[in-house]
This record gives structure tokens, C-alpha cells and sequence, in this order.
């Protein structure tokens, strides 16, 4: 077979702008290193980046793909279509091949790979990938290292930075034993070498300029990083997926910082013992996904009741019950608002992308001791894994001292006013009256003493109920990315929000005069957003959870409960997987049409 | 500031804590409950002791005894059923220079908590753990409970209960606690005694406090009570080594009332103390570097 001169991009200089690359494979191919190791490189190279991967839920072995979206611009979605395709079997070659676009490249091992598909002018490269490996590496080595081999055709191919590559692969493997970073290199040398028949080469165009100090990482590190400069020291979890890299890194880190990470013996041993802490006078996190979340409710609602602040980190994953425990979805907002039985207020928080994972972690602190009541951060299980490449947070700016308050008390002071923002005097604290609180999840008096009487239950009631009202006058409005008054404003919250952003970019160039806006405040909504819609024909949830019984997501649906108007739409999808820009753009022109 | 406090002694302070300071609110419990004993002589132990006022934490869950920290004047948490071991981890770990105590009963022990007292056991937390235990679940008005004997009738075993009850001293041999006592609520003497003792030990101190609901299960501990004609028989612990956990067990299974006083008491360092080691050791390997210095460190690890 012989390809014709290939254009990614139909430009004669074969520069490329952007690049979706999609590996597929097995999960234990080391695919997911190779996406790793590419999105460290776009982060020292001023190039943007975003991953996105499938992972069996299996312990080892099963489908895997891994997909880095390289490019010189904005980069906001992991890509709807692959440029390339790297196949390493043939059941990788036949689930993904539709996933490349028209005349793109696919990459596969020609030791595995026996039926291709001329079709599509899709350009086949068979490569040896399992034998040249196995050659450069010497005979006991058998295939481990294949994935090394094709980081190394890739940084031939798309003319990255050996270099700095290099550096990357060094640093990460230099921990190892010696022999270990040498097969790297060896097998890296050798894709790298390889001659790939007549496919040319590419380059990508230099990034835009960006500022000193980029990082490329995941939002799972990001949000442990952003609960480290908020002042969390002490928490306790049980380990689950996708949540578990949290807890792991708090573990490891918190000691380093004088706090105790406890892995619990389950979830609702997890959040007492992080509900003590707080109660001690820290500022304490839980965290967990799905069923994790589910079980901890009882004593959420008590944080609610007692009037504790505290963090819970939900990093949402797909479906009901155990469900799709490595997909994504964002099924879990009515959850967090309205979890626990009775009247429970809390603040509900999403981060946008991996970035913001950390700002929401801070945003998360400050609300929490502010308004002395627990904070849920709903991350989901794409930000939770995805790299992208942005600025370094400025440490020194956004740092917040651990505290401990445990000064004496004055004669004026109860647990619970009811005029007052309750500040708890930790243990420790002497009270200068001789009387000391008493903390209660029993319906309480100002002093916690428990009370059955009906006016205290409704004042106790109103007094925490207040807390919403006060963060919804204070929470700022979204900012809206393109027009603020036209066809229709686009809603998102959480991971949908890089496609939502794009779909909007490409709604307005096919001539619709679209906005979007993202939801950082879920809950409470900040006030005034009706201002905000005022000026489009349709306002558009975009979320990743089902439409129900009444063909609304859940954002739309609490959208539609404070607005009542019948201009909120929404478009939903619950197959497990990042929006697509073109999911969106087609739900969002079916509204557009009055369909 | 850091949030790092000195461990928790027990060193008399200026301001003398009196019993009287410690008194809250008249305790809900029925007339003639063994609860009240209980608190009395907790009350005592901690004038005794001369613990500072506002050093002292008492934690519970869900049932009659769990309303003790409503009855105490200091600080206090009732808590949701069957998580006040988990709970007062967090204050303990994260506290060490405060006492805690933790209240409750027999279906918080060792039915809805259960699998938390294993824990909180094995990882030897400090702090003290109190289980009135009455045979029965009196505050939802007399259903079976996990200590309940074979053949006692209640709501939900009109027949009398079916199922073999827990060994609540078997269970905490088998938990790896590191002291575990058993005394009887009209024992005001041995409650005394043992409860200083368990507030003395380093680790996670229990104690099963055998207490009479005299609404759903009177006479229940009769036979361990001399002034109705049973016996009170202390462990003699120069005949029985505390530190043996095979003795221990033969001694939990003599038929009711059995004995009580110290079954089991060893020294294992607590997870409080491992947990700031490797605090102290990381800290060491980082030279005194300021934490916000160690954080923008970790960024300048991930250009």
C-alpha cells in the first residue's frame, strides 16, 4: 500500500495548528504514559493540551484508549475526531478507526493488525511495533516498552522537542532502576529512528506566548494541591474510583504540612472522622464518588444541622449504583443539594476545567469557614484524569494559614445564635461564663440544648436557610464567553464546559448568535441571573445526566423551579463519555428550530 | 500559626475543677436507670483527675446513654447513630492535647457501629470508650439488641430472641484494643476505678458498664449485683495476667454474671503517636522548610 502525500491540515507547510492523536490499545500498553509524557511536553512548550481516556474497569488488561489534543491556540475539548489513530491490535483497530476523521492517518502494529479498511482516504501505516520493540530492546524484554517505541514515532512525526522530551522521560523513569530508564530510551530511540515509508513529517506551529511558570497536570492534582493552599490538613476517606488519587496524594502530602490523612474503614467512618476534625476547629475534607457519596449523607446532613464546615470532594462518575465506575457523568447535582433528609442547607461548587480545580478548592475553603457549613466540590471523573497544560498558581497570593482559634469565649457567646452566623469555640476554648456548648444534631436551642418546640425549629431553620441566601447575594455572576443577547445562552457546569465553549464558537460562525456561560455557584445560584437571560430567545443547560420523567437535566430543572420560564431548554447525554462539540452544536440547533 | 498542640496531660491547672462545674442539664433518663450511676461517678473520676475544664470532649451516638454529653458542661458533640468512634477519631488525631470520651450504648457498639469499634480498636486511637450496656434498645422502646440473652421476649422477639448475642468481651479481645475493663453500674466503687485506670492508659481504653433499664429490663444484672443476691466477682489480677488474651477469653466465656475488673491492658504504641512520627519524619527530610515554601516547591516539580 502506498500513501499519497498526506495533509493533516491542507496546509502546503505542513504546520499544524492542532492535532488530535488517539492510542489505542490495552490498558496495561502503558498508553496512558505516553498521553502523560505529551501533555508535560505542550506544558514546557507553550503549547496547549488536553487528554481524555477510557479505562477498563477491570484490574489489568481490556480496552484502553488514550487521546491527547495538541495544538498552538485554545485548546478546549480532547478532540471529537483523531487526526491519527495509533492502533496496537486489531480489536483497537476495529472499535476506533471510525473515530478517525476523513484522510487522517492511522498508525498500527503490523504484527497484529491483519484487516485494515481502505476507506474514508484514511492513510495505513503498518508498523512492527510489538517486533521493533522486542529488537531494540534484546529478547527478554518481550513487548513491554511498545509504549516508549511509539512516543517515539510520535515525536518524529509531529517534529516535537526530543529534547525536552527526553528531559521528561528521564525524570520520570530516573526514580526507577538504571536498566529501566535505559530500555526507555532505547525504545524511544528507536521509534524515533524508525522510517516510516512515505509519511511526512509535520510541525507544529510555535504556542502563543504564554507566561513563565506552566504545569501540565490533572484536575485530581490539582484539586490536592488547591485544598493544600486553602489550609486542609486533616481529613479521611475510603478509597474509590476516580476519587482515590486525592486521598492518596493527601496522604502522602499532609504530613509534610504537620495534617493527618486517615483512610477510613468506610465511607460514614470517612466523614465522621472528618466531621471531628472540624468540630476540633480545623477545616477538614472528606471525599469520595457515586456509592461513597450516597452513604455518607446521614452525616452530611448532620454538618448541615450541626453547623460545621466542611469540605466534600464528589468526583462524579457514570450511572446508578455502581454503575460506569471510570466514565464520566454529571448525575449527581440533585444529590448534592438535596441528598439528606429534612431541610439541609449546603453550598454546591463545580471547577470548569483542571485549572480551576484548585481556585474551587480555595473557593471552597473560604465559604466553609464563612458560613461555618459543609462545601461539596462535584468534580467528575474527565477533569479528575484529563491533563492540560496552564499557568502555575500563584502560591504566595492565594495561601491561607491554617488556623485554630481556641481564645476564651465571652459571656455573650452561644454555638448557635440565631442572629448570627454560628462560630464554634472549639474544644479547647474556655468559656468565660462557666457554660460550655453543646454541639447537636437533635433540633437544638442557641446553647445546642435539644429542643422540640416549634418556633425554635422553624427560627433554627430560617438561620440556616440564611447562609444561602447571604452566599447567593454574594456570589458572582457568570461571565458570559460571546454574545450577551441572541439566539440562545448556553449553560454548563463542570467538564462541560470546554466543549460548551467550543460548540458556542462554532454555532457563532455558522452565523447564530449564541452565548455561554459557566455554573461555578450551583448552589446557591448567585442572584441576578435573570438579567442574564433576559436578552436570549432560548437558555440551554448542557449536561451529562439524564432528561427524566419531564425532558430536563438537572441544572434545567432547578433552573426552570427558580425561573419558570419555558425558555429553558436543555440538552443531555448519559453514554458515559465527554460531550462531543458536535453533540452539542446539533442539540442546540434542534432548539434553535423550534424542534 | 500552626495548628500543631502539645500531647494532652493530665496536670492539675490553677482553676480546681469542681464536680459542681461539671453538671449540665437534669439527665432525661427514666427514675432508677444505671445511667445515672454512670455519670456520678464520671463526674467524680474527672474532679478526681483535675482534668481542665476545657480539655475535656465527650462524644455519643444515638440511644439513652448517647444523651450523655447533653448532661455534662463541657465540651460536647452527640452525634448520629453508630459513628461516635469515628468521630471522636478525628477530634483525638487531630487534638492531642484534649481528652476525649465517647458514650453509648449496646446498639451503637455493637450492632449499627460495630464495624467502627474494630477499628478504632486495632488502630489504638486514644481515647476512652464507655459502653452501658442494658441488654436491650430502650430508647425505641424495648426491641431485641445485640447483647440481648437467648429466650428474652420484646417487640420485634414476642417469642424471645432467637439469635446468639455478642460476647461484648470477646469482641473486644478480638478488636485489639489495648485495655478492656467490665464493671456493673451499682458497683459505684469499681466504676471508679476503672475508669481511672482506662483514662490513664495510653491507647484506646474500653469498658463495658452493665446498666439496668428499669423500664424494659429490670433485674437484667441482678445476678452480678450482691444487694439482690448475686456476685460481684473481681478479677484477681495476681492469678489473672492482663496481658494474656487466651486468659482473657477463658474468663469472657464463664456463664453470666462472670467477672469483671481489668480482662486485658498491653502498650502498643497509638496511631496518634505513628501518625505524628511520620509527621516529624517528613518534616525532617524537608529540612524547616515553610509549608507554603513546600507547596510552591511541588508546582516547581510539575514545569
Amino acid at each position: 500500500m502506498s500513501a499519497p502525500a498526506v495533509s493533516v491540515p491542507s496546509s502546503p507547510s505542513h504546520t499544524l495548528r492542532n492535532a488530535v492523536i488517539r492510542l489505542a490499545g490495552n490498558s496495561q500498553d502503558g498508553i496512558q504514559s505516553i498521553g502523560g509524557f505529551l501533555g508535560r511536553l505542550a506544558g514546557r512548550t507553550a503549547h496547549e493540551v488536553m487528554t481524555y481516556m477510557t479505562i477498563p474497569s477491570t484490574i489489568s488488561g481490556g480496552p484502553s484508549i488514550f487521546q491527547v489534543h495538541l495544538g498552538s491556540g485554545e485548546v478546549l475539548t480532547a478532540g471529537d475526531e483523531a487526526d491519527v489513530l495509533v492502533a496496537f491490535y486489531q480489536h483497537s483497530y476495529d472499535s476506533h478507526i471510525s473515530a478517525l476523521r476523513n484522510g487522517g492517518i492511522c498508525l498500527y502494529d503490523s504484527g497484529e493488525v491483519n484487516e485494515i479498511k481502505n476507506e474514508r482516504g484514511i492513510h495505513h501505516f503498518g508498523i512492527p511495533l510489538t517486533a521493533a520493540t522486542v529488537e531494540a530492546l534484546g529478547g527478554s524484554a518481550r513487548d513491554r516498552g511498545k509504549n516508549m517505541l511509539v512516543l517515539g514515532l510520535i515525536c518524529a512525526v509531529f517534529g516535537l522537542d526530543k529534547e525536552k522530551l527526553v528531559t521528561i522521560v528521564t525524570r520520570q523513569f530516573g526514580k526507577k532502576d538504571e536498566s529501566v530508564l535505559r530500555n526507555a530510551l532505547l525504545a524511544f530511540d528507536a521509534g524515533y529512528a524508525y522510517q516510516i515509508g512515505d509519511l511526512e513529517k509535520f510541525a507544529f506551529e510555535p504556542g502563543e506566548a504564554q507566561e513563565a511558570n506552566r504545569i501540565s497536570t490533572d484536575g485530581n492534582q490539582m484539586l490536592s494541591l488547591g485544598l493544600l493552599a486553602a489550609g486542609v490538613r486533616y481529613g479521611s476517606a475510603y478509597p474509590i474510583t476516580p476519587w482515590s488519587p486525592i486521598m492518596e496524594t493527601l496522604r502522602i502530602e499532609l504530613p509534610k504540612y504537620g495534617g493527618i490523612f486517615v483512610q477510613a474503614e468506610d465511607e460514614l467512618a470517612a466523614i465522621s472522622m472528618a466531621i471531628g476534625a472540624s468540630f476540633a476547629g480545623h477545616l477538614a475534607i472528606t471525599g469520595s464518588s457515586g456509592p461513597g457519596i450516597s452513604l455518607k449523607q446521614e452525616a452530611l446532613g448532620y454538618a448541615s444541622m450541626a453547623e460545621l464546615p466542611l469540605i466534600v470532594v464528589n468526583v462524579q462518575r457514570g450511572g446508578p449504583s455502581t454503575g460506569l465506575p471510570t466514565s464520566v457523568e454529571q448525575s449527581d447535582l440533585m444529590q448534592a443539594i438535596y441528598g439528606s433528609h429534612g431541610d439541609t442547607p449546603r453550598f454546591v461548587l463545580a471547577p470548569k476545567d483542571v485549572e480551576d480545580c484548585f481556585y474551587i478548592a480555595l473557593e471552597a475553603g473560604r465559604i466553609a469557614r464563612k458560613y461555618s457549613c459543609p462545601v461539596i466540590i462535584l468534580s467528575d471523573q474527565a477533569l479528575s484524569s484529563r491533563i492540560e497544560a496552564f499557568t502555575e498558581p500563584d502560591v504566595d497570593k492565594h495561601w491561607v494559614e491554617p488556623s485554630l482559634d481556641l481564645s476564651p469565649r465571652g459571656e455573650e457567646f452561644r454555638p448557635y445564635p440565631l442572629d448570627k452566623t454560628t462560630r464554634h469555640a472549639p474544644p479547647g476554648s474556655k468559656m468565660a461564663a462557666g457554660k460550655y456548648p453543646h454541639i447537636s444534631g437533635l433540633e437544638h436551642d442557641e446553647w445546642g440544648h435539644p429542643s422540640g418546640n416549634a418556633k425554635m425549629h422553624q427560627e433554627m431553620t430560617n438561620k440556616r436557610r440564611q447562609k444561602l441566601l447571604d452566599a447567593a447575594a454574594e456570589f458572582p455572576l457568570p461571565e458570559i464567553h460571546g454574545e450577551s443577547a441572541g439566539d440562545a445562552l448556553l449553560i454548563a457546569w463542570g467538564s462541560a464546559w470546554g466543549p460548551v465553549k467550543e460548540a458556542t464558537d462554532r454555532l457563532r460562525s455558522e452565523g447564530y448568535h449564541i452565548g455561554a456561560a459557566n455554573m461555578r455557584h450551583l448552589h446557591p445560584m448567585p442572584n441576578g441571573l435573570e438579567k442574564v437571560f433576559a436578552g436570549y430567545k432560548h437558555v440551554i443547560a448542557v449536561e451529562m445526566n439524564d432528561s427524566g420523567a419531564y425532558g430536563f437535566g438537572q441544572l434545567a430543572m432547578l433552573l426552570r423551579a427558580r425561573y419558570a420560564d419555558p425558555k429553558i431548554k436543555s440538552v443531555c447525554k448519559t453514554d458515559g463519555l465527554a460531550f462531543r462539540v458536535r453533540e452539542i452544536v446539533t442539540g442546540v440547533e434542534k432548539h434553535l428550530a423550534g424542534k | 500559626m500552626s495548628t500543631a498542640v502539645a500531647p494532652a496531660t493530665a496536670a492539675p491547672v490553677a482553676d480546681k475543677l469542681t464536680k459542681k462545674q461539671l453538671i449540665a442539664d437534669h439527665p432525661t433518663w427514666c427514675p432508677g436507670c444505671g445511667d445515672f450511676a454512670v455519670l456520678a461517678v464520671f463526674y467524680k473520676v474527672l474532679e478526681k483527675l483535675q482534668i481542665p475544664q476545657e480539655k475535656i470532649v465527650v462524644v455519643a451516638g444515638i440511644g439513652c446513654s448517647s444523651r450523655f454529653p447533653y448532661f455534662m458542661n463541657t465540651h460536647s458533640l452527640h452525634f448520629i447513630h453508630g459513628r461516635a468512634l469515628p468521630l471522636a477519631t478525628g477530634v483525638s488525631l487531630s487534638r492531642p492535647d484534649v481528652h476525649v470520651f465517647v458514650f453509648g450504648g449496646d446498639g451503637d457498639g455493637f450492632s449499627i457501629g460495630g464495624n467502627h469499634l474494630n477499628h478504632a480498636a486495632r488502630k489504638n486511637i486514644k481515647l476512652t470508650y464507655v459502653i452501658m450496656d442494658n441488654f436491650v434498645y430502650g430508647l425505641t422502646k424495648n426491641q431485641t439488641s445485640p447483647t440481648t440473652p437467648i429466650g428474652r421476649k420484646s417487640k420485634t422477639d414476642p417469642i424471645g430472641a432467637i439469635d446468639r448475642p455478642i460476647n461484648p468481651m470477646k469482641q473486644l479481645l478480638a478488636s485489639g484494643a489495648t485495655f478492656i475493663g467490665r464493671t456493673h453500674a451499682t458497683q459505684v466503687k469499681h466504676m471508679d476505678e476503672l475508669f481511672t485506670r482506662a483514662i490513664e492508659h495510653d491507647g484506646f481504653s474500653v469498658i463495658e458498664c452493665l446498666s439496668e433499664c428499669t423500664m424494659f429490663y429490670p433485674g437484667a444484672f441482678d445476678d452480678g449485683n450482691p444487694r439482690k443476691g448475686g456476685a460481684f466477682d473481681v478479677i484477681d489480677e495476681k492469678q489473672h495476667d492482663v496481658k494474656d488474651d487466651v486468659a482473657a477469653f477463658k474468663l469472657a466465656d464463664l456463664p453470666s454474671p462472670g467477672k469483671f475488673g481489668v480482662f486485658y491492658q498491653v502498650n502498643r504504641p497509638t496511631k496518634n503517636e505513628l501518625e505524628q512520627r511520620w509527621i516529624d519524619d517528613s518534616q525532617a527530610k524537608l529540612g524547616g522548610a515553610s509549608q507554603k515554601d513546600i507547596l510552591k516547591k511541588r508546582f516547581e516539580a510539575m514545569r
